[in-house]
């Protein structure tokens, strides 16, 4: 079977995600979930000096959710918090590197959402989806 | 085996004509009949022909036209009482779907008889659609909800069914899982609940679209399906209720068509059915469903529950070829109707589904709205294929291989 969405590098995240793991002296730990799947994750944030030093996530859920969860903790670390507060969703999605159906959007964008709910509160501020 | 041959499923498929889509190329194999059942060309004509000849208001016009929407609704309405052995036509109110039935009697009965402290039996398999009208009503009212809880093969727990029916005012169960594939054993429970002094009421969208119910056999009270898993189009579901019920019930919705005499300060009720039928009905889909009744009468609702026996008897046993898979639900295919869901350690139902899609089979992935269930199973979702008359054998050696192949990619 062929399956450009399922493309090695997405497979690879998800089977040895990167950043995997609590993060004992995290400053934020935020949930998401996704009721649609049962995708789960938490992010786990370290600020340091208005800048974002450290990101790992725990979870469970189906490939598309984790590996763009592993993959936003490596893009974040080192950016300005103000930024990362207006982190756009399409960053992950170029990221994935391929297609998202309707469908599965929301695997797909469950960390990012997470990440500014996380870091602007309940509302999760701007959303560019 | 006898049973499926007795079946065409060659001409029947020709009666259905999304079955000739190519999804990614390949035939569509369509196993998600459970969500919706696909609908068959004389039903989707005879709405078409509805809205061609003699679209009208029903019930009140004088004209032609009116008079002939309002016999052919009143005729499927007919049908639909034939088809469930219901005592009258005038205890089959159309509602939207099941969904609507239950609210319905969440509103109409439940508000007038359930009382603080009074207990509400329902089962720990319930579609959320079974549930949430009762947490909403127990909320209202003060009063309580129990479950009857399943084993590990997804049957009901009936050992302290005596114990659980004393006191409850009604025991509300699905007939068949939508989930699990399990049918439930209604009529003793029926029997039970009534010797306590409760009323049962029976969701029975996964079981009329694929077995002979009779809901005097059944010796229930209320019992309620959905028009688009049975054919029929959606838009259209049914409420079967005893009629001295629906005689003491106050209505549901207020509005035109459920009155008889209206006042600016008071109404009173129109007759059974129309009393609980506020506002212009859904005509064409209450054709429709008629149209899908007879459909389904020209088959033999027994034949088609024999051929969904033979698909899923040969489904539970092909599943087993599939390396680390676990299967949900009774092994037993007397107490297990056209629907399996399972699971795989190590790709997600999303994923799976994701895949398979690409090789033209629908699936359902998720948790089928019964998040109290998934939680007894241990599982976020589960992967379900669900049958229908117009699937075929070979569709389940498709959806293994597939599923084999999945594995592949993600090993």
């Amino acid at each position: 079977m062929t399956s450009d969405l399922y493309r090695e590098q997405i497979l690879d995240h998800y089977k040895n995600p990167h950043n995997f793991g609590e993060l004992d002296d995290a400053d934020v730990a935020q949930e998401g979930d996704n009721p649609l799947c049962g995708d789960v994750i938490t992010l786990y944030l370290k600020l340091d000096d208005g800048k974002l030093s450290r990101a790992t996530f725990r979870g469970r859920g189906c490939a598309i959710s984790q590996a763009s969860a592993s993959m936003l903790t490596d893009m974040i670390v080192g950016k300005p918090i103000e930024e990362l507060k207006h982190f756009p969703s399409q960053a992950v999605l170029d990221e994935l590197g391929v297609p998202i159906s309707p469908a599965r959007m929301k695997c797909a964008t469950l960390a990012v959402n997470t990440l500014r709910v996380a870091l602007n509160g309940g509302s999760g501020g701007d959303d560019d989806d | 085996m006898i049973e499926t041959r007795s079946l065409d499923v060659t001409a029947i498929r020709e009666d259905f004509p999304i079955l000739d889509r190519v999804i990614n190329g390949k035939p569509l194999v369509y196993l998600d009949s459970a969500a919706t059942s696909q609908k068959p060309r004389a039903v989707i004509d005879t709405m078409t022909d509805y809205y061609c000849r003699y679209n009208a208001n029903p019930h009140r016009g004088v004209y032609q036209i009116s008079e002939e929407a309002t016999a052919a609704y009143e005729s499927a309405r007919r049908r639909v009482a034939t088809f469930i052995n219901a005592p009258s036509p005038k205890e089959i109110i159309f509602t939207r779907n099941v969904t609507e039935a239950i609210n319905l009697v969440r509103y109409s009965w439940g508000r007038t008889n359930v009382h603080q402290g009074d207990r509400i039996l329902l089962t720990q398999m319930e579609h959320h659609s079974n549930l949430v009208p009762w947490q909403l009503l127990a909320a209202e009212v003060g009063a309580q909800l129990d479950f009857l809880l399943i084993d590990d093969r997804g049957r009901l727990i009936l050992d302290d069914l005596a114990t659980k029916v004393t006191g409850a005012r009604l025991v509300a169960l699905t007939h068949q899982s939508n989930t699990l594939g399990t049918i439930n054993p209604v009529k003793e429970i029926a029997r039970a609940a009534h010797q306590a002094g409760a009323l049962v009421l029976v969701d029975g969208a996964q079981a009329v679209p694929h077995m002979p119910v009779d809901v005097r056999d059944l010796d229930v009270d209320f019992y309620g399906f959905s028009g688009h898993k049975m054919c029929g189009p959606t838009g259209i579901g049914v409420l079967w209720a005893r009629r001295s019920l629906l005689e003491a019930m106050p209505p549901f919705l207020g509005g035109g068509d459920m009155i008889k005499k209206v006042t600016l300060e008071h109404a009173t009720w129109n007759d059974l059915p129309w009393k609980f039928e506020a506002g212009t009905p859904a005509v064409a889909e209450g054709i429709g469903l008629g149209a899908a009744v007879d459909y389904l009468c020209g088959i033999g609702m027994d034949r088609i529950r024999a051929h969904e026996r033979t698909l899923l008897d040969y489904a539970l046993e092909k599943l087993q070829d599939v390396p680390q898979i676990t299967v949900y639900g009774p092994q037993d295919p007397d107490v297990h109707g056209g629907a399996v869901s399972f699971s795989l350690p190590d790709i997600h139902p999303h994923d799976l589904a994701t895949l398979i899609d690409q090789e033209g089979i629908a699936v359902r992935a998720g948790h089928h709205c019964t998040q109290p269930l998934m939680e007894r199973l241990g599982v976020p979702a589960t992967t379900r294929a669900s049958f229908y008359l117009y699937n075929r054998q070979d569709e389940v050696d498709q959806l293994v291989d597939a599923i084999v192949r999945a594995q592949k990619v993600f090993a």
